[in-house]
């Protein structure tokens, strides 16, 4: 439905947009024990970090090659080997996990054959599980790094010809999705009596936990034994278009059969899920979701005298973009201008006019007189200059409290997100006056006035 | 890139800078910091400590020539105020893709100038280099000359790739592009005997404003500081300030020393933390300026302001001594910051049980001597893991570092402090020194610290189990009072 635009412009003004490598970098911090590592100059790693610190508000374990302008020239191979050997000696993980960056590809540091190379000099780290990925800076976005580092994952550990347990469920998720949406898909999945296992879990590592002692590592997270273990499930789940080549990928290798699920915001999305889920164990919908199933109706009855009409200005990467953009759709607001960051099948059948590949700027010029602002924290300026109500959503959200336990998916944070932004429109609402009606004016020139101051 | 290389060593050799200069030849060319340690380091890039020194300067465009990374992941991620123009916390950048990595980014570069000149028509436009666009060769310099020629207005190159080096030789080649492309550029309208530049003072959540006020009541004019919440032209007019100030430590020496150099400029390096180093610093600015040929009796007024304020300062911090005394901070930050807070807390009767003196110069290290005594616990290195522990142990009672390790004291359960570049509260000058003592003791009395650390009530040992049994069956029992 939507006309898919990439801006012609040289400059990009207030990206959306954030890199690959740093979304490849979220994947990894998904995993248990794991220390993800950017292949690259030391300040790739330094705002990475300082990225995440900030939007989920909890250390972050990413290191560095530190490759300097000498090394870049010569070859990382020195540089990989020493930070691999380092990483072991120092904080002992199980997993490292290897995203590349725009200077090392720039360079064409052929990372495979490093590692090759590495593993057959030291034999001694052969328990250490290796992952790398390519995600160089100049291509794609973070939630392409995201989903080519899950890929990568799945290719790398899952082994092959293990018989199928039933009841296991791989569920893979999408970068869209915080710490608290995976911990209400995994206890939905659990209600069936099923036992998923959830790549990568955020819910485990970055929920803000508080742990008896100190690591150096992620703590939590999907364990290595469960990602080797992907084989023998009996269906996978994956959640947002993103994750498709993942599914695939296990498809391909373990003969897994999967699905994949657009989005879990709405009513109808999450029936199609609870209706999958009831299929695969066998099982009726537990009662408890019967029940918010119906709390999430009578939130839509109670809630769509305010969302009708709305005109709303949404910049997010695609699958976040999809989920909020939809089921806004289906609740009767107007998509009014939609930015995102990257390619994706999705954004065409977006329902609206217009899906811009683009950045802030782009959405600031085309979101006057909208009702409503939904983009991470970075639209905070251009809020602030249109003075238009801002509901944060997605990475980063460094401006306020509570980002990784933001819910959005589900009946029940289906239900909330309506009280949320219905409060904001409610908030928002324009006192009437004695000259809203004048003759002359017609509705639409009156409101627009309003807004104005 | 030979440029750079030759900027590159001129900075290592920097006469100014004690620490260099007690190297030998060989070790300088090394340069100011440890050689970096793959998967073991963790700091910013030189680009970065470019960004931080140049970006503070308000009406200027800062476009960052280079993908995605370097500014999407980082931009209006700072708090350098403004009191006029928002336009520095505008992100440009190219944005390079995959074919600007084959063919070259100039172009992309040249028509995103223009872009940026038409729609926002700044005074200045600063481009940043960084590595990717370094390695395929694109001459920044040269698109920077040709645009400036065409659009008839300062387009400034910045020459910091992160690959050279780490922040702070960033934040030194910063201070090269004002020295070689702003500075001296332009002559200010009217000039007074009582002009300064504050140099390598960011203006932080607005710390410039605690002292402003100060110097303002002195007839004290900043004709520009460098870079906190500065206009393009008081940077470029500069040049005609008869005395600076050089604050945080050696972030910005270069300019400080080369405008000695070249318009005779005479600085000295002073600290706006602490009480007794504020009252230094402005007796430091008054004799400079008198020396520069200002009316004497500035000595006097600024002795009588720096009496009113001392005395005003303690008398707003003496409720917090009793309150303060005996407690122990443990500070984790770099450079400067060290010693002229350690000063300044002690002087509220907190003891210091380690600071960090990763950063410090040798001169740094013998005043944090002088002032904590012999037995000094200067921490060149210290782990995350080394940090919980001495937190956890209880060993301090509050961590002052920054954002990075907070998590490392939030997680032993125990007070943390912000003090570096990304805090909310301004901490400079004499009211700053009561707001920090302020924030401690609000962070140290805060009444979640009991709740959160004690365990669970299923979870405890058998005392404080059987107290919580207890207390339930007492509810229970007052809830049926004729049970």
């Amino acid at each position: 439905m939507a006309n898919v635009v990439t801006v012609r412009k040289a400059c990009t003004v207030n990206p959306l947009k954030m890199s690959q490598p740093i979304g490849g970098a979220l994947a990894f911090l998904g995993l248990n024990n794991c220390m993800p590592v950017l292949h690259g100059s030391q300040g790739c790693t330094g705002f990475g970090l300082v990225l995440f610190v900030r939007h989920f508000r909890e250390a972050i374990p990413l290191q560095t090659t530190a490759m300097n302008e000498a090394t870049t020239i010569m070859g990382g191979f020195d540089n990989i080997e020493q930070a691999i050997l380092n990483i072991c000696n120092r904080t002992k993980p199980e997993i490292i996990g290897i995203c590349s960056t725009g200077l090392t590809e720039t360079k064409g540091d052929d990372v495979e054959g490093y590692l090759k190379l590495i593993r057959q000099r030291h034999p001694e780290l052969d328990h250490v599980a290796i992952v790398y990925v390519s995600t160089p800076d100049y291509k794609d976005a973070f939630q392409d790094g995201w989903s080519k580092a899950v890929t990568r994952m799945v290719e790398e550990l899952a082994e092959p010809g293990r018989a199928m347990v039933t009841g296991r469920i791989n569920v893979l998720v999408g970068s869209h999705l915080t710490p608290a949406d995976i911990e209400e898909l995994r206890e939905t999945i659990e209600a069936f009596g099923l036992d998923p296992v959830i790549l990568p879990d955020l819910s485990g590592s970055l929920d803000g936990h508080v742990p008896d002692d100190f690591s150096p590592t992620t703590l939590g997270g999907t364990p290595l034994a469960n990602i080797r273990a992907l084989g023998t499930a009996q269906f996978t789940i994956a959640i947002g278009e993103q994750m498709r080549p993942a599914a695939e990928a296990l498809a391909r290798k373990n003969d897994v059969l999967y699905t994949v699920l657009d989005r879990l915001t709405g009513l109808e999305a999450n029936d199609r899920l609870l209706a999958l889920l009831s299929e695969l164990s066998g099982r009726p919908v537990p009662n408890k979701y019967r029940r918010q199933r119906s709390q999430l109706v009578d939130a839509m009855l109670d809630g769509h005298f305010f969302f009708g009409g709305k005109k709303i200005a949404l910049g997010a990467e695609p699958d976040l973009l999809w989920s909020i953009g939809s089921w806004l759709a289906e609740m009767g607001a107007e998509i009014s201008a939609a930015v995102t960051t990257t390619a994706s099948p999705l954004l065409e059948r977006l329902p609206t006019a217009e899906v811009l590949i683009g950045d802030l700027e782009d959405l600031e010029t085309r979101a006057a007189g909208c009702d409503l602002l939904i983009t991470h924290s970075h639209g905070r300026q251009m809020a602030e200059r249109l003075g238009l109500p801002f509901l944060r959503m997605g990475l980063p959200t460094f401006d306020r409290l509570g980002a990784a336990h933001r819910l959005a998916v589900g009946y029940r944070g289906t239900r909330d997100l309506i009280f949320e932004i219905g409060n904001l429109f409610m908030a928002n609402a324009h006192e009437p006056h004695p000259g809203a009606w004048l003759p002359g004016q017609d509705g639409e020139s009156a409101h627009a006035s309003v807004t104005a101051h | 890139m030979s440029t750079l290389s030759s900027k590159v060593q001129e900075i290592f050799n920097e006469p100014g800078c004690d620490k260099n200069q007690g190297k030998s030849e060989k070790e300088r060319k090394k340069g100011c910091t440890k050689q970096l340690q793959p998967g073991a380091a963790a700091g910013g890039c030189a680009f970065d400590g470019a960004k931080i020194a140049l970006q503070p300067i308000t009406d200027v465009a800062h476009l960052v020539h280079g993908p995605i990374a370097c500014e999407g992941n980082s931009w209006d991620n700072r708090h350098a105020a403004s009191s006029g123009s928002r336009l520095y916390r505008t992100g440009f950048t190219t944005d390079i893709s995959e074919l600007d990595v084959v063919y070259g980014g100039e172009k992309r570069l040249f028509k995103s100038i223009r872009e940026v000149i038409e729609k926002y028509n700044p005074p200045a436009v600063f481009v940043y280099q960084t590595c990717v666009t370094a390695l395929i060769g694109d001459d920044i310099e040269a698109v920077c000359k040709t645009a400036s020629v065409k659009f008839g207005k300062p387009v400034i190159p910045v020459n910091a790739p992160g690959f050279v080096g780490a922040k702070n030789l960033g934040n030194k080649l910063g201070g090269e592009a004002l020295l070689d492309y702003v500075i001296g550029t332009v002559e200010p309208e009217t000039t007074t005997p009582y002009d300064i530049n504050i140099i390598g003072e960011y203006n932080l959540v607005g710390e410039l404003w605690q002292v402003k006020p100060l110097l303002d009541e002195l007839g004290i004019r900043i004709l520009a500081c460098i870079s906190g919440d500065a206009k393009y032209h008081e940077v470029a007019s500069s040049h005609r300030a008869r005395a600076a100030m050089m604050v945080c430590s050696k972030a910005m020496i270069n300019i400080a020393r080369k405008m000695e150099e070249r318009y005779e400029i005479p600085f000295f390096e002073g600290s706006f933390y602490g009480i007794s180093d504020m009252s230094e610093s402005l007796r430091q600015i008054a004799r400079l300026l008198v020396q520069r040929g200002a009316p004497g009796e500035l000595l006097e007024r600024t002795e009588a302001l720096i009496r009113r304020e001392e005395a005003r300062a303690w008398a707003r911090l003496q409720p917090y001594k009793a309150r303060l005394t005996g407690k122990r901070v443990l500070l984790i930050t770099g450079g400067v910051k060290s010693w002229s807070v350690v000063s300044a807390l002690q002087e509220v009767g907190i003891e210091i049980v380690g600071t960090s003196v990763k950063k410090s110069t040798l001169e740094d290290k013998q005043r944090i001597k002088e002032i904590m005594g012999e037995e000094a616990h200067m921490i060149e290195d210290m782990t995350p893991r080394e940090m919980y522990k001495m937190l956890k142990d209880a060993r301090a009672d509050i961590m002052l570092s920054g954002g990075r390790s907070q998590f490392v004291a939030l997680k032993a359960k125990m007070p943390w402090l912000d003090i570096n570049q990304e805090r909310h509260h301004a901490y400079a000058g004499y009211d700053g020194m009561v707001e920090l003592v302020h924030e401690i003791d609000k962070a140290l009395y805060n009444p979640i610290w009991e709740q959160v650390r004690k365990p669970a009530p299923w979870e405890s040992n058998g005392d404080s189990v059987g107290c919580a049994v207890r207390t339930i069956s007492l509810t229970v029992r007052t809830a049926h009072p004729t049970g």
